[in-house]
Parts: structure tokens; sequence; C-alpha cells
């Protein structure tokens, strides 16, 4: 098994130390950070974000397995910067104003994080001008809004009316998600995306960065 | 619509009873029974804001009347959703934000937030003995007027001579700020009470029974819910295995004694348990049936043993749990589902237990009348065959077509008959 396999097996297990040494070796080995990165730790991110999609494995094992990424990028980081790796698009993430639930929002975080991809996470309670200025500032091409409460849903609204005041409503794919929304939901309020889990909302967000 | 003007409030009373009890014991009733858990609708119907319905009791009583002048469910809540929070500003509560509390308009929805009340390195202080760490640690920090609580762990330091010690707190300016706000909290609280204990009367007297005897909750959930938060639980399964079950083992009588006391103080029987992290995607069925099922089991038959009717409420997604669901007394519980395949969850549960929820929010808040209907028709054409089940909405109810409400209402009430 090469190491980058290796890095991605441990990661798989949530074995973050076993991730951390071995990423430590990788780079040691005069493996490039742009290798480590893709074929080792968001390897083994896709491989469980997979599995999560499909009910093999459950939040319990996507935050051990997120966390050992978490170690692995503490010292890539720095490397990836020197060789000017970017990642592969930034993502707005935040639950709307008057909602202060997060763990869904965690949880597409580190899916989306898992797929390379840069997420400026706004946190809860989130104005919708908070979300079309950061995605002007940032250059984002995604904004994810998250809801749990029926009363907050408008503000998914909201966000949509925002872009299009702004003048980003070409420009940006707007998400939705949490538990009272729905396909039919996201099409009413002219949202251009709706995911009914995690994992898929991050393969969604990264296919609006592929050419 | 049922013919009230012809019947008494005792009659109406003991005929939405008798429905309700010949559905939970897997027999077939005059009726689909109808018991939707309203929490924001009826302030919203009733044409007033969420803290208005809290704050001003004479509202939000003109509120429920209207409710339930219009809509005469089978089980009725009194304004018990519409929480004291007068009382927990009193106290200064840290975990839940309402309307007009801390910037949330008047009318979003109030929210429990999760703060990591026990750190987890303090799992062996919660086993060693669990009323201290609740009163000394979780208590202070849940509230932030009532500091003086952190030095009651030395209270078990009472025995014999022990209390020169163990009473001294009691001398500090904290400790009588700490009583003076629980006074205060404690006046406002017995004025809700008050409102609640005269509200529920005058439900019986129109003929409504109330739903709620007491609330309970999954041992597993009291861990997560409020003393380690989601994220932190889901991270000790895979840590610290072993203390979280042994943490859950010594909070299962816990959870078992509160119910059984709560159910006693208002004197129904039915035991609202409302679950949360046990559903698909929080954990493998492995760990469901290691770390949930069987301290919620033991909560279950505890509260029958003790001649109460277990309402396990399931919020979230539960189709991976069903089958080990199944393991309760035949007719005594009922199931209420979020989102779950309800014909899959009648063959599996159906000669169990009676089931009852699913009719999506989304569908009562953005849907058509029609599509109500459908919903409805789905639900009783597939769940509702010789009983065992009861129409609910899918989650407690906020804001929702008005229109919508009555469909479901009224299509039951036309559909729904058996006779």
């Amino acid at each position: 098994m090469t190491i980058l396999n290796e890095i991605s097996e441990e990661l798989q297990m949530g074995n973050a130390k076993n991730v951390k040494e071995l990423v430590q070796q990788a780079i040691d080995e005069g493996i490039p950070a742009k290798d480590i990165l893709e074929q080792g730790l968001l390897n083994g991110m896709g491989v469980i974000g997979g599995k999560f999609r499909n009910n093999e494995v459950f939040v319990p094992e996507v935050l051990v397995a997120a966390r050992a990424m978490n170690m692995g990028m503490q010292i890539l980081k720095p490397l990836l910067a020197d060789a000017d790796v970017k990642a592969k698009g930034k993502v707005v993430l935040g639950t709307v104003k008057g909602d202060l639930h997060d763990i869904g929002k965690n949880l597409v975080k580190m899916m989306m994080e898992g797929k390379g991809l840069e997420v400026i996470d706004i946190g809860i309670d989130a104005a919708p001008e908070k979300f079309i200025e950061v995605a002007k500032a940032e250059g984002c091409k995604v904004i994810a809004c998250s809801a749990l409460l029926t009363t907050t849903l408008g503000v998914m609204q909201e966000v949509v009316e925002a872009s299009k005041v702004a003048g980003i409503r070409d420009e940006v794919s707007i998400m939705v998600g949490g538990a009272p929304v729905t396909q039919a939901f996201c099409d009413k309020i002219g949202a251009d995306i709706y995911t009914e889990d995690a994992a898929s909302a991050a393969e969604k967000a990264a296919a609006c960065y592929k050419v | 619509m049922d013919i009230k003007n012809f019947k008494s409030g005792e009659e109406l009373y003991n005929e939405k009873l008798k429905r309700v009890h010949d559905c939970i014991e897997l027999k077939v009733p005059d009726r689909v029974p109808i018991i939707p858990v309203m929490q924001g609708f009826i302030p919203f119907y009733g044409g007033i804001t969420l803290e208005e319905a809290l704050n001003d009791y004479d509202k939000a009583e003109g509120a429920f009347d209207k409710f339930y002048e219009d809509f005469e469910p089978d089980l009725a809540w009194d304004p018990v959703l519409m929480y004291p929070v007068n009382a927990f500003k009193t106290w200064d509560l840290k975990w839940m934000r309402w309307p007009g509390h801390k910037g949330l308009g008047p009318n979003t929805m109030y929210q429990f937030l999760e703060n990591e009340n026990m750190t987890e390195d303090e799992y062996d202080e919660l086993i060693f003995d669990p009323t201290s760490f609740i009163a000394s640690k979780w208590i202070p920090r849940s509230f932030g007027n009532l500091g003086g609580f952190q030095h009651l762990e030395k209270l078990r330091d009472s025995l014999w001579l022990g209390f020169f010690n163990s009473f001294f707190p009691f001398s500090t300016k904290e400790m009588q700020q700490t009583f003076d706000s629980l006074i205060k909290g404690a006046e406002q609280m017995s004025a809700w009470y008050d409102f609640l204990a005269r509200y529920s009367d005058k439900l019986k007297q129109k003929g409504f029974p109330v739903a709620w005897g007491a609330f309970a909750f999954a041992p597993f959930d009291m861990l997560g819910d409020t003393l380690r938060g989601t994220t932190e639980i889901l991270f000790d399964l895979k840590d610290r295995p072993e203390k979280v079950l042994a943490a859950v083992d010594k909070l299962t009588p816990i959870a078992i004694e509160s119910a059984i006391r709560g159910a006693a103080g208002t004197g129904r029987k039915f035991v609202w348990i409302w679950l949360h992290k046990g559903i698909d995607e929080f954990m493998s069925d492995a760990d469901y049936k290691t770390f949930y099922w069987p301290s919620l089991k033991k909560l279950i038959n505890g509260l029958i043993d003790a001649g109460l009717t277990p309402m396990l409420y399931g919020e979230g997604k539960l189709n991976s749990r069903l089958e080990i669901m199944r393991d309760v007394p035949k007719g005594k519980v009922v199931y209420h589902f979020e989102y779950v395949d309800m014909q899959r969850a009648k063959e599996v549960l159906g000669d169990v237990a009676c089931i009852s929820g699913n009719v999506p929010n989304s569908i009562l808040h953005f849907g058509t009348v029609d599509e109500v209907k459908d919903y409805c028709k789905y639900l009783i054409d597939n769940c509702a065959k010789d009983g065992g089940f009861m129409m609910d909405t899918g989650g407690l109810l906020d804001d929702a077509k008005p229109e919508n409400v009555k469909a479901m209402f009224d299509f039951t009430r036309e559909y729904g008959r058996y006779l």
C-alpha cells in the first residue's frame, strides 16, 4: 500500500494521530503537498462521504474522519500555501437569520471541506446581506443556506432576493437545506440547489466549480 | 364535524378519550383520532405574536380558545408549550432563546441552544453522584443567575458534624442573590402553572382530554441534549463509549422517576417522550442497539409498569429503527413519526403499537389543500386499517396555512370514519 492510500485508509477509520504522522512522513519523503491532499486526505473523505450517503457510515464516523483530516491539514496547510495550491472553490455557508441551529450546517461544512472546497462559515442567525457581502468579497460561486424552522424558512427567499438586488444572482448558485426544506420549496423561492443530505450537498457544491 | 352542540362536555370528553384509548389498545375506534401537537400555530391562528403568547396569558388564552373552538382535536394541549419565559429570564437561562429575547424577532419560534454543560472529563463525576452534578454543575452553568448552586456539592459532606462546612456557603452574598432569583422565578413559574391548571380544567369542561401528563426523555438524550451536546456525544461514542454507557445507565432510573413524578403531579397518564439523538443519521443500528435503545426500553417499560402510556415522539428520520422498536408490550405505547416510510412503519409495528404523525409540516406550511388531503388519504389508506393510527403533523406545528390545517382535520373526520 502506498503511503497516500494509507493516509486515506487511516482517515476513513478516524485515526487522527496516525493521519498526522503519515502526512508528516509523506512530506518528509518529498511527496508534493497537492498529492497528499488530493490522493490522501480528500480521497479518504470522498469515500466517507459516499458511505454516509449510502447509510454505511453515520455522523460519528464522519466526525472522527473530519477530525483526522483537520489534523493532517494543520501540517499540510503552510505547504499548500507555499506551493500556491488553491481550494477548488469557495462557498459561503450559514444558518439564516433567526435560526440558531448549526448541527446540519456543520456537517455540510465538513463534507464540503472534504471535497476540497474552502468554506466561509458565517455561523448561525446570519442576515441575508451577510451572505451576499461575503460572497462578493470572497468571490464565492456558491451560497449555502441552512434552516431548521418553518418560521425562518422565509429568510432563504430573502437571500435569493438580496442576491438579485446586489446584481450577483447570475454569478452564484444558491443552495438551500435543512429539515423542513424540500425541492418544491427550493423551486418556489427561486433557489438553485436542494439536496436531502450533507454529502450530496457537498457534491453539488463542488460541481458548481467544475468547468 | 362533531355535533358538539348536542353533547355535554363530559360526553365529548369521554368520547374523545375512548377514541384515543381504543386506538392505542389496537382496537377499532369510531374514527381516526386527530391529535396534532400544536406549537406556534395556535398564536399565529389567533392573530397574536409568539412573543405575546409567551408573555401575556390573557392573549394566549384567547388564541387557545379560538383554536379549540374551530378545530376540536381529540387530544388538546394546554399552553404548556408556551414556556414560562419570564422565569427563564429571571434565572438567565443560557440554553434557550425565545421570541423577543436576545435578538430573536417576535414571531421567530423559541430555540434550544446546545452548550457543552458537561465536559468530556466530567463523566466520572456525573456517574459518581448525578444529583450532585446536576445541582452543583449543570444548574449554575445553565442559569446565569443561579451561580450559588455551585457550592451545593458540599452538601454531600453534611453527615454528622460536616454541616459546619456544608452550610457555610448559604451565608455568602452570591448564594443569597441566587435564592432571590430562584424565589422570584419560582413565583413567576407558579403563576404560569396556575394558568395551565386553570386552562386544563377549562379544556376538560369543554370536552377535551388534555394531551400530556408528563414529559420524559430517552436517557441517551438526557446526556446528549442537555449535558454534552450532539457533536460531543457523537464523538464520545467513538472516544469513550464505556463512559457513555455508564452515564446512560445512571440516568435511566432518574428518567423513569421524573416521568412518574410528573404524571402524579398532573394526574394524567400520557407521558410524551421526545426522541432526538437516535435518528438514522446519528448512529449505526449497532450503536443504536447498544447506546440508545436498551435504556429507552427500560424507560418505556418502567412507565407502563406504573400504569402510564408512553407517547414516543420521534423527531427526524427513524426508518432503520422500526424493527428494534417492535420490542414493546402490545397496545401500550404510541409511536409518532416525523419522517419515516409510514407504510413500512405500519407493516413492522402495526401489530404491537399505534402509530401517528407524518403529515409533513412543509405541506401544511406552503402546500395546497389538495396536497394535504392527498397526504392524509395516503396515511389513512396505508396505516389506519382496523385502527392503530392517529392523525398528527410530522413535527410540532408553527406557522402553516389555516386552510391546510383545517383540511387535515375535516378530511380525517370524513374519510377516517370506521362506522
